[in-house]
């Protein structure tokens, strides 16, 4: 994992979702956390599956959780995810 | 040689998903000063002088050992503090006499400020 002020939590790396709405365009955080303006970028909320984050024997597995993460830290799935 | 670790990278505060106890459920209610660290922090921003992502920086910053012995407002303050120094508001030597005048108070100042 990168150094800095990256705000995609550890058990969401690696991860497929799906996008659930788009947001911003927002200041780059890496760059606000040391006091410098930050570049606009766009802001993705994300939806995933419990079961693709702990496991099919996770409470819940058909639950999702979202997470909104900037576009810099994401990159395109291989194909459609969304259930 | 064969480097066995699995370390991932990973730091001290992004610990979601990881082991823990029970989530208290309890409530509580804040202390005088904690609601003024709250209030700093809000003017502070306010002003442009910081974000919330420059608190977060200095609170990860601080590690692990931090997030096990100060509180939830000590952790805060701390970082208010060090943003403040960073963004030229005022200068360590400047917080220094001004902490100076403050003991000068005495040990019962704040408590009566409570009242």
């Amino acid at each position: 994992m990168p150094p800095g002020h990256v705000r995609t939590p550890a058990y969401l790396r690696g991860k497929t979702g799906w996008v659930e709405r788009r947001l911003g365009p927002l200041p780059n955080p890496e760059q606000l956390a040391y006091g410098l303006k930050g570049d606009p970028l766009p802001l993705i909320r994300l939806r995933f599956c419990m079961a693709d984050l702990w496991g099919p024997d996770t409470d819940s597995p058909d639950d999702t959780v979202d997470a909104e993460i900037y576009s810099h830290w994401l990159e395109p799935a291989e194909g459609p995810h969304a259930p | 040689m064969t480097d066995t670790t699995t370390y991932d990278g990973r730091r001290w505060h992004d610990m979601g998903g990881t082991p823990a106890g029970p989530v208290p459920t309890d409530q509580h209610d804040f202390s005088l000063w904690e609601k003024r660290v709250d209030a700093l922090m809000t003017i502070a921003s306010g002003n442009g002088h910081f974000t919330v992502d420059g608190l977060r920086r200095v609170i990860e910053d601080m590690g692990a050992e931090a997030f096990e012995t100060m509180t939830y407002y000590e952790r805060w303050i701390a970082s208010v503090n060090q943003n403040l120094i960073e963004a030229g508001v005022y200068t360590t030597a400047e917080l220094a006499q001004r902490m100076t005048e403050v003991a000068a108070r005495g040990p019962t100042y704040g408590e009566a400020a409570s009242e």
